[in-house]
């Protein structure tokens, strides 16, 4: 396949720019497993304070680069950039230091553990002194009023326990639970892979406002789901995946959500 | 040649006992010696395997403690191979193997029940019985038990079934009463419990059977804990060295002495005469089998009941 | 969203399921009173101060060695090698100092520093190779076995040839009818020091998330392989302080003494309400726990009941409380 002849590499010419700065802009990444090719050259970019939407069918190589993006995988070939530096990502916890959080289709969340420390699970709030340097002794307080400091600030307060365990919650306050994690740590970007996937109605409603919150605090966020309604309400711009690369980037005004199904299905090119 | 040595364990020193003295002894016969041991006791499958092993090796000769009756076909088919095997303790028929050199447990028992009996001189006897399992029955530890009590004159009812004898009643000297039956596994720690548990129940304990001398020193403990070292008497049966040492401090009243090497070196004696001339070894007068003896070590003889002293036990001590 | 705005109200057995969810600590508690006040009346001697210093005597050593299983349960794992861990550590301890003369403090040193490195051993085969704990501990468990074996020739070491040093948690105090030694008080301190670094500092939090849900914790930053090494680690030294204790209450170091311990060890746990899949229990139940199986152990035999259905009641209790674990586990918002 050639360059000229991609209708999705024209497409991602033409693509509108955020109104803001770009924060996280990936330039040709390539993936291959073995003879399957997972991605072939995907650009991509999203900006401050910018929700950009990513679909695509099974199979199109969506998860292939959200992956990239979070240091799950490292691609064969392309570049990332963060804020118009070069980064290479090993590993997840170099992405997530980068300031790139991810809030995981699998929930990434511990059951067991109480909300306050799934919030701050890996990133602990230690006791000052030697109890907390050398016994990493934890500072239960801090961790719970924060907690709860960042629950109220995405409007999910009604739990009102922060010792409550996370098993006991709903499946839509367990993913806010995630969302705000990524948020409280996030500094520049938040991934979000399939968050509704296992929500009602009411439940995607909420997830969605704290998209909406988070973007509106000038994060980027890019919205990885299957669900079409979803992403048309909240997007800025739609990335839509196909066969290994961009087959599109388009905005809600102007493409509807059957274009935007045509397009990623190959029933339609733009 | 090869002959194989299939103990019920190696994991206590009884066993390795003989098998330290079947591989001094084997050199000398010109045998190609293999160990092998059942996981724990009563591991019948683990030494069935190990026959098989020895059938499939071409060995010539086997000796055996069997760890149960389940054995006896395995037995079976080694001699129909043509195999020698001889068993180092009588718990299967005589008829099972071509010949059986053994301890009888029984009359470990009994020697140690009879001084039991004899020195409580008259005086109710409160007995606490610590024997090895109680979820599986396996024969030197029923034979063992069941002698003791037959040596102080208590009826045991069945042979083979440990704790079936009445819990009160008259021995060779007075009233008895088995205060509790407890399992140890044959170590000190759960002997220790077990004794302590016993205790509680009726303080006054006078007689300990301990089925083997870890059982024993485990009791002791228990007994010292609670200030009455002076108030139980403590018999056992092994008499390793450790053993007869614990009867010389006067933390066991008396053991009964068995010898396990001596019964691998003779085994392997007679085994290598057979071979050579096809002389076949004799039984003991009265016995199916070759009796290797017991002695009952104790620095505290009493009348009527046949003993040795501890410096003679720690001349033919092992482990 | 929450439970009181849910609208309906909780049934009694949902209530219940609640309860314990919060609090898994509550069944083995009752269990335990309830099994103490049946015993007794069944034979008042049950509850005598001197029969209970014993219980707690009796109970020590598997209570001790139930910390290192505790760990790793915790983390979804299980440790089949507990037992002969602590006997190795044992042996160690009683023969470098009866035959190499080795001074009794260093030996205990060193003593715990072969069950460390046999935890490390385990750690890094389940952690580097992948293997399942299990298939390890399972191997593990016949190596350890066989060294302490052929290293001790099945022959017990008595006290008398032992330092003060190692015979020292056998020593005894009397505190009114009570009698505590201070193998109890170790086994104590170490329930608090290992309850307190599970409760309060980041690498317990680690450890209930790892076992909670790995791929999640691993993702949240936590290092998985790290924590687990660190659980295995840790649970070898508790083994080598156990063999300490254990020395001191069998008065010697014998390689029989703690045959059942692997066993019994995961049976205290279990009963103490910590869930086999990981991720949910703690130290208080599994103390419980301990307590439970000699009290049912004790109380059965002073009341006259034969052995094979102690055992029983043993069984009856293990599967129980999974039964109780699978249940909370239920648990809905």
């Amino acid at each position: 396949m050639t360059a000229a002849s991609d209708p999705g590499v024209t497409a991602q010419n033409d693509a509108p720019e955020p109104a803001t700065g770009v924060v996280l802009r990936a330039e040709g990444l390539t993936k291959k497993f073995g003879q399957v090719v997972g991605l072939a050259g995907v650009d991509l970019h999203v900006g401050a304070g910018e929700v950009l939407g990513v679909i695509g069918d099974n199979g199109a190589g969506k998860s292939t680069l959200i992956n990239c993006l979070t240091g799950a995988l490292t691609p064969d070939s392309g570049q990332l950039y963060l804020d118009g530096e070069p980064v290479v990502f090993r590993r997840p916890q170099d992405a997530r230091e980068a300031g790139i959080e991810t809030v995981y289709q699998t929930l990434g969340v511990a059951p067991a553990l109480d909300i306050a420390s799934n919030l701050f699970l890996g990133r602990e709030i230690r006791r000052g002194g030697v109890a907390g340097q050398l016994f990493r002794f934890l500072d239960q307080r801090a961790m719970q009023q924060k907690a709860e400091v960042f629950l109220k600030q995405l409007g999910i307060l009604t739990i009102q326990n922060m010792k409550q365990s996370v098993e006991t919650l709903s499946g839509g306050q367990r993913q806010a639970i995630a969302v705000a994690r990524a948020a409280a740590f996030g500094s520049k970007v938040v991934v979000l892979d399939e968050p509704t996937a296992a929500l009602g109605v009411k439940e995607s409603n909420l997830v969605l406002d704290m998209v909406r919150q988070l973007r509106d605090r000038g994060l980027g966020i890019v919205l990885v789901s299957h669900n079409m309604p979803n992403v048309w309400a909240v997007s800025d711009r739609i990335h839509v995946q196909r066969l290994g690369t961009c087959a599109a980037v388009l905005r809600p005004q102007t493409h509807t959500m059957s274009e935007g199904v045509a397009i990623m299905t190959g029933a339609a090119v733009v | 040649m090869g002959v194989s040595l299939i103990t019920m364990t190696n994991s206590v020193p009884y066993f390795i006992a003989m098998q330290d003295a079947a591989k001094a002894e084997a050199p000398k016969l010109n045998f190609d010696l293999t160990l092998a041991a059942g996981k724990q006791d009563g591991d019948e499958q683990g030494q069935i395997k190990a026959i098989e092993d020895a059938i499939a090796k071409g060995d010539k000769g086997i000796l055996i403690t069997p760890n149960g009756p389940g054995v006896a076909n395995a037995i079976k088919q080694a001699r129909d191979a043509g195999i020698y095997v001889i068993a180092l303790e009588a718990s299967l028929p005589a008829s099972a193997t071509d010949f059986t050199f053994a301890t009888d447990n029984v009359n470990a028992g009994t020697s140690i029940g009879e001084w039991a009996a004899k020195s409580l001189n008259g005086k109710p006897a409160r007995i606490a019985m610590l024997g090895f399992f109680n979820d599986k029955a396996v024969s030197f530890d029923y034979q063992r038990h069941q002698g003791f009590l037959k040596g102080m004159g208590i009826d045991v009812k069945d042979p083979k079934i440990k704790g079936d004898e009445a819990p009160t009643g008259k021995y060779s000297g007075g009233d008895y009463t088995i205060v509790c039956n407890e399992a140890t596994n044959g170590a000190e720690e759960p002997a220790r419990s077990a004794l302590e548990t016993c205790l509680t129940k009726d303080p006054s304990i006078n007689v300990v059977f301990a089925g083997s001398e870890p059982i024993g020193f485990g009791a002791h403990n228990a007994l010292k804990a609670a200030g009455k070292q002076d108030q139980a008497i403590i018999l056992a049966v092994d008499g390793g060295c450790t053993g007869v040492k614990g009867v010389k401090e006067g933390r066991l009243s008396g053991t009964a002495q068995q010898y396990p090497g001596k019964m691998a070196q003779i085994g392997l004696d007679a085994m290598a005469k057979y071979f050579k001339d096809g002389t076949k070894p004799t039984v003991t007068p009265g016995l199916d089998f070759h009796d290797t003896g017991v002695n009952l070590v104790t620095d505290k003889p009493v009348d009527g009941v046949k003993s040795i002293d501890t410096t003679e036990g720690s001349k033919n001590c092992w482990g | 969203m929450t439970r009181a705005l849910s609208g309906d109200a909780p049934t009694l057995p949902q209530e219940v399921q609640r309860t314990l969810h919060a609090h898994p600590a509550i069944s083995p508690t009752l269990i335990l009173v309830a099994a103490w006040i049946t015993f007794t009346v069944i034979n008042p001697r049950f509850l005598q101060p001197g029969a209970l210093s014993l219980l707690v005597q009796q109970t020590a050593i598997v209570a001790i060695l139930a910390v290192g299983q505790t760990l790793i349960l915790l983390t979804a794992g299980i440790d089949l090698s507990v037992g002969a861990v602590c006997v190795l550590a044992a042996m160690v301890m009683a023969k470098i100092t009866s035959e190499q003369g080795v001074p009794g403090v260093l030996a205990i040193l060193i003593g715990i520093a072969v069950a460390m490195a046999a935890g490390l051993l385990n750690g890094i085969l389940v952690t580097r190779l992948k293997l399942p704990p299990f298939i390890v501990t399972l191997g593990t468990l016949s190596i350890f076995t066989a060294i302490a074996l052929l290293y001790s020739k099945g022959a017990t070491i008595e006290s008398g040839v032992l330092p003060g040093e190692l015979n020292s948690t056998g020593h005894t105090w009397s505190v009114g009818a009570f009698r505590i030694t201070a193998g109890v008080l170790l086994v104590l301190l170490v329930y608090v020091v290992v309850g307190v670094a599970l409760r309060k500092t980041a690498w317990g939090r680690h450890v209930y998330a790892v076992g909670d849900d790995a791929q999640a914790a691993g993702l949240a930053g936590v290092r998985v392989g790290r924590v687990l090494l660190s659980v295995y680690v840790v649970a070898g030294v508790i083994y080598g302080i156990g063999a300490w204790v254990m020395i001191g209450r069998v008065g010697g170091a014998s390689p029989n003494a703690v045959v059942d311990a692997n066993l019994e060890s995961i049976t205290a746990v279990v009963i103490g309400g910590t869930s086999l899949f990981g991720g949910r229990g703690g130290l208080l139940g599994t103390l419980l726990g301990a307590l439970i199986v000699q009290s049912f152990s004790v109380g059965l035999a002073l009341a006259g009941v034969d052995g094979q259905f102690r055992l029983l009641a043993v069984g009856i209790l293990v599967i129980l409380a999974v039964s109780v674990d699978q249940w909370i586990r239920q648990v809905k918002a």
